[in-house]
């Protein structure tokens, strides 16, 4: 197990390939390797949800995956599914509802809520609880989280439906991403320091 | 709508929903190293030994021997060390800290070190405590006559239990010693809590500590004090080995050793003479934990409102906190208020159902007036809207034709409705705004005629930056992307307080508000202005003493009254919430969304409490339940109906007329919870959270209430 093996997978839409030992956590391999550091550790035990990025288009809990078994796989983070200057619908509605307070807890809720659209795009109020009921938020009681996911849903479902899948995954069959999502600047400042925070 | 209240877009959304946003643990600074702490095993001891493991070179071990300044963390007193002198006190309690470069090399070195204690004795039921930290108590009226001569006294314990904050983003800080100067970042409340306290542990000047918080995951009152724990650590830390040092807790880590809700014991009485309630008898009893940290506060906070919003001829409050062998308690949004408030809403249902009245309309017939006497003899100076809130929300949920149809039940699934009536004191506890903290802000207008907002005050979520920025830009009349506010930096900004006790708009707001008038009026396009100010203190107030337990002890207070509606599985004991309604008065209202945001998601914190958390602890004093799989929070599937509204009025002492908001969805839900499960089973209960297994045993015989 602790012999380093080499994975090739698919990350937000480029094919990736690491050696690394095989049984290290995929959050750890995203976080320390590839520095997307959107992809939250709150638990380690799969409970809270923080960790949710989407593996062969269903969400799963990061911290209970090994590297070793995503030979092959696609993986999208939160960095595969927006850029601060570009969100996804699910996103978007999400700041239209203000349904961020912490925002620990909010890209595990992206991706599970983008999870639920690509299988499920018309979900009812109760499919969305189900979908959202393995990531826990402490914050807002999850009211505005939930009517922004129904509203995303039912604006995508006016959409072209052949526009909308794209919309929300910008890269789920290989096309060139409309921009670069690893290495986009942030736009929150980390020091609290000398730079200005800015909205674009 | 006041316009103020119309909701922007808050303005760290776009960097927290596009994981951009950059916490504690997604910082990385050069040659950083990893500290893993090594915790007590036993709730009281003296340690006799320490084995160390066998380390390579990069690898050490931080004591309290390690520390330049004094081994005491200053919270309120100064008796928390910053690794232990010798004795423990609770499981949990830090001996020392492994430090290296290697994360799970550090966690395993720290498994590793053998600690061997002398057991002392230990006591875990603070009824049983010979160590009282803090002792208050006051009273009206000749209380004992009324007694003697009532006809009936309800006579009763309540209790309620510890809550864990369980915040996502677990504690973590890095302290980063160089060149004489220590910096201390990462997640917190109170930058300046945290500077006051390393300043003295490093036994360093003021001015060359430097304290920053980064993104705030979340914090309910769990990063007020402890970070200045986990401050002092990281900071010896680093100065000990000379790089910067990370020490992020893992969950289990979190949940062990971190502050929780005191837990209280609360015995109230009751006269009742010719169908009226003619005096209170409280005594109260916090569970303090192995340190004094914040109890002292917490304590007056409960006791304040041992009496609820209701006037009673004559009373007698008097209350402790103990020590016992466990983790200290400390802040959790309310600050003793709910525990108390909890106690006193449980009885009024209980008198209720003792004179045969309806909950709601006993809670009108007591409420105080606008111009009574309070009961810490001084004054309710405001209006008073309770019965109005009490209406709005009976005929929003139905209420009266509910608590009818409730009656007598005999089917599998039984419903209820409860109510709570209740306030929360706005800003710090007596005169500590005045005495304590002595806020001071400062406006800085740039050259560029841009406006920074220089102020203390963390975004840990509750969407302070957006509100404090909303409320400057308002005053100038600027765009609010001209208008500058970022994360708080002891060495940027001044002390304008610690993110607590829901003060940060109507305290901080004001100050805001008046430099921001200020320089309106003294605006010189294309130069640089400074404006400063500082607290003022209302002088309508009656001053605070805490030798008598005198005064007001705050300058107002924010309002609220829940409605709970829930239906009982009496076959398996599960309860579920069907319906859950609020109404607040938190004056003006500075942005809805953030506000009802706030709202939504203290009730659920609070129904959650009702009904759901508990922290189990085993015989040795050891909390068994220390995960998220063990410590259940409401998920997504348990949120009920929730419908939350506003009663409107303005403080004129606030910012735009805003009062407290923050804590104040926190106090009433739990009880408004067990008043519905006490209506739906016809009995009266006397704890939260009342759990399932509680309904069990009750709905079989094994228990009453």
């Amino acid at each position: 197990m602790s012999e380093n093996i080499e994975v090739n997978f698919r990350l937000n839409g480029e094919n990736v390939t690491i050696r690394t030992k095989a049984n290290r956590r995929l959050l750890d391999v995203l976080r320390d390797d590839f520095h997307l550091t959107g992809t939250k550790e709150g638990c380690s035990i799969g409970e809270c949800g923080a960790c949710t990025v989407i593996v062969d288009r269903k969400a799963v809990t990061s911290c209970l995956m090994l590297i070793g078994s995503c030979e092959g796989r696609d993986v999208i983070t939160i960095e595969g599914v927006s850029s601060p200057d570009r969100l996804n619908p699910v996103q978007r509605a999400i700041l239209e509802h203000q349904a961020i307070q912490c925002g620990f807890c909010t890209p595990g809720f992206v991706m599970s809520a983008t999870a639920l659209l690509m299988e499920n795009p018309n979900p009812t109020y109760e499919e969305i609880k189900v979908a959202l009921s393995g990531n826990l938020c402490r914050c807002t009681g999850y009211k505005q989280i939930i009517d922004a996911i129904y509203d995303a849903a039912q604006q995508a479902n006016r959409a072209d439906p052949a526009e909308w899948d794209r919309n929300i995954i910008p890269d789920s069959g290989g096309r060139p991403l409309p921009w670069q999502p690893l290495n986009k600047p942030e736009v929150c400042e980390l020091s609290g320091g000398n730079e200005n925070e800015e909205q674009s | 709508m006041s316009s103020i209240s119309q909701s922007v877009r808050k303005l760290d959304h776009l960097a927290k929903a596009s994981g951009a946003a950059k916490y504690v643990e997604d910082i990385v600074l050069d040659d950083m190293l990893y500290g893993k702490i090594v915790r007590s095993t036993v709730a009281h001891g003296k340690i006799r030994s320490i084995r160390l493991p066998d380390m390579p070179e990069g690898y050490s071990a931080v004591t309290a021997a390690d520390i330049p300044g004094v081994n005491n963390v200053h919270i309120v007193q100064d008796d928390h060390p910053v690794f232990s002198g010798g004795e423990v006190n609770y499981i949990g309690e830090a001996i020392l800290m492994i430090v290296g470069p290697d994360k799970r090399q550090v966690a395993k070195f720290a498994r590793a070190t053998e600690v061997e204690y002398d057991l002392l004795e230990t006591c875990f039921d603070p009824k049983k405590s010979d160590t009282t930290f803090y002792e208050y108590g006051y009273e009206e009226g000749d209380w004992r006559e009324a007694f003697a001569e009532a006809d009936e006294v309800i006579d009763e314990e309540i209790f309620s239990a510890h809550q864990e904050h369980a915040y996502m983003e677990v504690q973590g800080l890095i302290g980063d010693y160089r060149n004489g100067k220590l910096t201390v970042r990462g997640s917190m409340q109170c930058p300046f809590y945290v500077h006051m306290a390393v300043t003295a542990v490093m036994g360093m000047k003021p001015e060359d500590v430097n304290v920053i918080a980064d993104e705030t995951g979340g914090g309910f009152g769990g990063k007020e004090d402890y970070p200045s724990i986990l401050g002092s650590q990281v900071g010896v830390a680093s100065y000990k080995v000379g790089k910067p040092v990370k020490c992020v807790f893992d969950r289990r880590e979190d949940i062990t050793c971190t502050s929780k809700r005191h837990p209280a014991f609360m015995r109230y009485r009751i006269a009742i003479k010719d169908g009226k309630m003619t005096a209170v008898d409280a005594d109260i009893l916090y569970d303090g934990g192995g340190y004094t940290t914040l109890s002292m506060v917490v304590l007056q906070r409960g006791l304040i409102g041992a009496l609820g919003i209701y006037k009673f001829p004559s009373y007698r409050v008097h209350g402790k906190a103990v020590k016992t062998h466990t983790v200290p308690n400390g802040a959790f949004r309310g600050f003793g208020g709910p525990q108390t408030f909890f106690a006193m809403e449980l009885m009024m249902n209980h008198a209720a159902r003792k004179l045969g009245k309806d909950p709601l309309e006993l809670r009108k017939e007591y409420c105080a007036k606008q111009g009574d006497m309070s009961p810490t003899h001084g004054v309710y100076h405001f209006d008073i809207p309770i019965p109005a809130m009490l209406d709005q929300l009976a005929e929003a949920s139905d209420y009266h034709r509910k608590v009818k149809a409730y009656r007598n039940q005999t089917g599998r699934y039984r419903r209820g409705i409860g109510v709570s009536s209740v306030y929360h004191g706005c800003g710090f506890t007596g005169a500590g705004e005045r005495d304590l903290i002595k806020g001071v802000f400062k406006l800085h207008k740039r050259a560029d005629d841009t406006v920074e907002i220089l102020a203390a005050a963390v975004d840990m979520g509750q969407g302070v930056k957006t509100t404090f920025r909303k409320i400057a830009a308002n005053v100038l009349g600027l765009p609010e992307d001209r208008v500058i506010i970022v994360n708080p930096d002891t060495a940027r900004v001044p002390n304008s307080g610690p993110t607590v006790a829901s003060r940060s708009i109507m305290v901080v707001g004001k100050l805001i508000e008046r430099a921001a008038k200020r320089l309106k009026a003294e605006w010189k396009p294309g130069e640089d202005q400074l404006i400063t100010e500082k607290y003022v203190h209302p002088d309508f107030m009656i001053p605070w003493d805490l030798a008598t337990f005198s005064g007001d002890p705050y300058p107002d207070s924010s309002w609220s009254t829940n409605i709970v509606e829930v239906e009982v599985d009496t076959m398996l004991g599960l309860t579920k919430i069907l319906n859950a309604w609020g109404c607040y008065d938190v004056g003006t209202v500075i942005d809805e969304n953030i506000v009802i945001g706030q709202m939504e998601g203290g009730l659920l914190q609070s129904l959650g409490h009702g009904g759901i958390e508990l922290i189990n602890y085993d015989q040795s004093g050891r909390i068994r339940n220390n995960s998220l799989s063990d410590y259940i929070v409401p998920t997504a599937l348990d949120v009920p109906s929730l419908h939350v509204m506003f009663h409107k009025s303005e403080y004129f002492n606030g910012p735009f007329g805003a009062k407290a908001a923050g804590e104040l969805p926190n106090v009433g839900g739990s009880a408004s919870y067990i008043g519905a499960l006490e209506c739906a089973l016809e009995t009266d209960l006397y704890q939260t959270p009342f759990s399932t297994e509680d309904t069990m045993e009750l709905l079989e015989g094994r228990r009453n209430g």
